[in-house]
């Protein structure tokens, strides 16, 4: 094979149109006969819903409608958990509309369809809700006293508790030379894409289409047509184009379900797009969790067991990632080290707030602060460096793969490859880690300084399947249909590349098609890293059935064997010959199998859909390093440099694996240092604007070296990739976290809570 | 009280004459009446700076203008920026380095570029990021952003 695209740094096929304003976004979908929701929803955190009163609303001229939960009474049913389900959620999950309780400030009370937006928003304003407010719990610790009970059924507000282990952990505790227990805390906040939620839905002749699908349109097709009882063969989902997903966008949420009922009912296209400040209340949250860890070590640093309970405060109802962000916090809690021992008890507990679902690296975001903010504690109180103490404990190449046991509810933890080692020695040799002596310094400004390292590890493409559909025109143009989602990861380039070699055309003549649920019956979408393993590996496997076939129709009307003929450059040449004449073009033998006649197998159109199974995941590694510099006055955090070092097998383009890189770290350091969605004890979001929730610019974002290593190809799938849309976040909070209190550890300063916010250093300073 | 008034402005170098209800935002007016999808909405507060166009000449935040306050300008937008095929130098800039991923903030950063590059020759990478900081990108991390600005000055210069 001719391989000239894959690891190539190509610049993307779809940036024209983005360009030149030519993207179709969903609010750019534009249907006669439109018209426009908006949602009533809860002002408070707790309440009892007495009466809802819409006459004025539906006296306003312009006003279509106002549908309350006893419009959609017969059809009620709760959202269904995707992913990390337990049984003991089920009560607690959440219906499209509140019943007669609200739970969160911004649970969905009613819709309210106008001609316009402007009119709908109008509406709003007198549709009469008489609510009987109810004390709010906001605290994990308070809620779980369960003195206030927010889901009456089941009368409690834990929502689920188990416990993972593996080896003995009473042993390794009574076998320490050294332990230390703390408690961390991560701060709740989310991944805000640019483009906020939005959908536009048509009802024709029996036939619903859904444009603003995005994600996994297929899952939320089967969720939509059980929930309206609505055939789903007769449902079309449609991507579009999506500006950024970051985990919290195309979930399938109350508005999913509501805007689609609302076309049904009114005959009539309707749109909603959601506005910043309600996406900031009504879309999930992330990253909220409280956890009591405990480290067992040998006197010489050796981890004999690691033992600790981590509390996720989901907000008010159970979403559709069920129990994932505290359940992927104990997952991985144990990092890329050998741990003998482990247990972790897991409690989901609800409160008054919104709720929670994934951002970026969910879990593991958590996990990697509290394991190696503990490290560095544990190193300085044993006097050894922390670097030397992370190689000590690193998991060795070869011991992989490696079986990290029973960390999760559903099974072991698995890691494929890797050179763990190799990863952290890269990062440390880049920021210069061995020649900075000492490793914190006060400067002549009176700022003082610090080297900070973490290391991770992280799973990427879930299985079970995805697929990819591949069609040849009698032109030799090649149609690649994904079952994969995109949002603005590049597919449309990094999948031609992958087609391109996988058969043997070139990359002109490839087209990739996403996001439409009518491109394929089947597809997994795109979330976790799992698009380039599981939807690369889908193409590739089609890719290479369809080779199999046109060399099959190609020998057959050449009279030769198939092994005696190569495709290449989109022809048909004979083996050993390849700089010769070609022999037919792609075009002919999608002609030959048009005209091959009854034999069943070459007959038709020149298509093949192939779906790629996994069951078990590809592990993406690496270290972070940062130098940082703490003016002790205001609590202001330069970041002098940041690495980034991620290996994840195989690069398709080196370019995106960067801006994935790059971007994620970039998110990581705004989330770790600015961003906090803050409650006061009422349950309202003080947080609920850009103006009080920060995101970081230009200004804030320094610049990040990033190193994209190949040097542990993952063996469980053919293109020897693993997943890169994490590996930048997911260990920006630890090495900060672990960079500011090296530097400030001459003040007494160890950080155990995030964000870093200037006021909360000044504050840790001062106490 | 009038509820809707005439204006006339024109956009990307065409005229336009259109009753608008007083309250609706220029970006509404562009994005809904106009068909110009291009500027895009991100916040509707003026934050993040997705919607940025220039009006007569100077970058502006389309969500914080009322479109009855653009009657009788001249407004550029994202549309306006190739020469029919041919891509301007920021766009090519912008493909080359990378410096976009799902390109939701694309058209605002474009618009902002062009105002700053018009009006500062040869800037330095931190004139660059303090021009572009009311502009608000998810994915990109900036760095892309900033190179591909910094390219366009040096083609230039
Ligand atoms: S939409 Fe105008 S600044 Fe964000
Ligand atoms: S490219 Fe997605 S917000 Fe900038």
């Amino acid at each position: 094979m001719v391989q000239q695209y894959i690891g190539a740094s190509i610049t993307r096929k779809e940036d024209e149109r983005f360009l030149t304003g030519r993207a179709t976004f969903v609010d750019d979908v534009k249907l006669p006969g439109m018209v426009h929701a908006t949602f009533v929803r809860s002002p408070h955190a707790h309440a009892r819903i007495v009466a809802i009163d819409t006459a004025a609303a539906l006296a306003m001229p312009g006003v279509v409608a106002v549908f309350t939960y006893d419009d959609i009474a017969s059809l009620a049913k709760p959202i269904p958990v995707r992913l990390y389900p337990l049984p003991s959620l089920e009560p607690f999950l959440q219906y499209p509309l509140a019943q007669d309780k609200v739970r969160y400030v911004g649970d969905p009370v009613a819709i309210v369809i106008a001609d316009s937006r402007y009119v709908a928003e109008d509406a709003l304003d007198v549709i009469d809700v008489t609510y009987e407010p109810l004390q709010a719990v906001v605290d994990i610790e308070e809620s779980l006293r369960d003195e206030i009970i927010i889901h009456e059924a089941p009368g409690t507000n834990l929502a689920a508790h188990y416990v993972v282990s593996t080896g003995d952990i009473d042993q390794a505790f009574r076998d320490a030379e050294y332990t230390r227990k703390e408690r961390f805390k991560t701060n709740r906040h989310t991944g805000n894409p640019l483009e906020t939620r939005g959908m536009v839905v048509a009802y024709d002749s029996g036939e619903l289409t859904v444009w603003g699908a995005t994600k996994v349109p297929h899952f939320n097709r089967e969720v939509l047509s059980s929930l309206l009882d609505f055939p789903e063969e007769k449902m079309h989902f449609i991507e579009g184009d999506v500006g950024g997903g970051f985990g919290i966008r195309g979930e399938f949420y109350p508005e999913d379900f509501l805007v689609p009922f609302a076309a049904i009912r009114l005959g009539r296209p309707v749109k909603w797009t959601e506005d910043r400040l309600e996406h900031l209340i009504a879309a999930n949250h992330s990253r909220d969790i409280l956890c009591d860890i405990e480290i067992a070590m040998k006197k010489d640093g050796t981890i004999l067991g690691i033992r600790a309970q981590v509390y996720g405060d989901m907000g008010g109802y159970i979403r559709t990632h069920g129990s994932l962000v505290p359940a992927s916090t104990a997952g991985l809690l144990m990092g890329p080290y050998n741990v003998p021992a482990y247990e972790c008890g897991v409690h989901c507990v609800i409160t008054n707030k919104t709720g929670v679902g994934t951002f970026r690296a969910p879990g593991r975001y958590e996990s990697c602060f509290i394991r190696e903010r503990l490290l560095d504690m544990a190193a300085a109180d044993l006097g050894i460096d922390p670097a030397e103490l992370r190689f000590k404990n690193l998991i060795q190449p070869s011991q992989m793969p490696y079986n990290a046991g029973r960390t999760r509810a559903d099974g072991d933890t698995i890691f494929d490859s890797g050179n763990y080692p190799q990863a952290l020695t890269r990062a440390l040799d880049e920021i210069g880690y061995a020649e900075t002596n000492p490793k914190r310094w006060v400067d002549d400004a009176g700022r003082y300084h610090g080297i900070g390292i973490a290391t991770y590890v992280k799973n990427t493409g879930r299985g079970p399947f995805e697929g990819a559909r591949i069609v040849i025109s009698g032109t030799g143009d090649v149609a690649v249909y994904l079952g994969i989602t995109t949002m603005g990861q590049g597919h449309e380039t990094t999948m031609a590349q992958i087609c391109a070699d996988s058969l043997g055309v070139s990359m002109e003549a490839v087209t990739i098609y996403h996001g439409n649920t009518d491109y394929i019956p089947f597809g997994g979408g795109t979330y976790g890293s799992r698009g380039t393993v599981m939807g690369g590996n889908a193409v590739h496997l089609a890719c290479q059935n369809m080779k199999e076939r046109i060399l099959s129709l190609a020998s057959t009307y050449l009279d030769t064997e198939p092994a005696n003929l190569v495709l290449q450059t989109g022809e048909i040449f004979r083996k050993g010959a390849e700089h010769g004449p070609a022999l037919l073009s792609l075009g002919e033998v999608a002609g030959l199998a048009e005209n091959a006649g009854s034999d069943e197998e070459d007959s038709g159109t020149l298509e093949i859909t192939a779906y790629f199974e996994a069951d078990q995941l590809t592990f993406s590694y690496g270290s972070h390093a940062a130098h940082v510099a703490v003016d002790p006055e205001t609590g202001k955090i330069e970041i002098i440099r940041y690495v980034v070092v991620e290996d994840i097998g195989r690069a398709i383009n080196p370019l995106m694996v960067h801006g994935q890189a790059v971007g994620g770290a970039a998110q990581g350091i705004g989330a770790t240092l600015l961003e906090e969605l803050v409650y006061d004890d009422s349950g309202q979001l003080l947080a609920g604007s850009f103006m009080d929730y920060l995101l970081p610019t230009s200004t804030d974002v320094p610049p990040i070296e990033s190193i994209v290593l190949e040097e542990a190809p993952s063996p469980l799938n053919p293109l020897g990739v693993k997943g890169a849309g994490e590996g930048g976040i997911v260990a920006t909070g630890a090495t900060l976290a672990n960079a500011v209190s090296n530097a400030l550890a001459p003040l007494g300063v160890q950080i155990t809570q995030l964000p870093l916010s200037p006021s909360f250093i000044v504050k840790l300073l001062s106490s | 009280m009038t509820t809707e008034r005439n204006i006339r402005l024109t956009v990307n170098g065409k005229a336009y004459e259109s009753l608008v209800p007083v309250r609706m935002t220029l970006v509404d007016f562009l994005r809904g009446e106009l068909d110009l999808t291009g500027t895009h909405v991100g916040c509707e507060h003026g934050v993040c700076g997705a919607c940025t166009i220039l009006v007569d000449g100077s970058a502006t935040r389309s969500c914080l203008m009322l479109a009855v306050q653009a009657d009788g300008a001249n407004l550029m937008t994202v549309e306006g920026l190739a020469d029919g095929p041919e891509l301007h130098p920021l766009q090519r800039a912008f493909q080359r380095n990378h410096a976009l991923q799902c390109g939701f903030c694309t058209p605002g950063l474009l618009m902002t570029a062009y105002e700053f590059l018009r009006d500062t020759s040869n800037p330095t990478e931190e004139q660059v990021r303090e021009g572009i900081s009311g502009n608000i990108c998810r994915c990109t991390g900036y760095a892309p952003i900033v190179q591909a600005i910094l390219d366009v000055s040096q083609e230039a210069g």
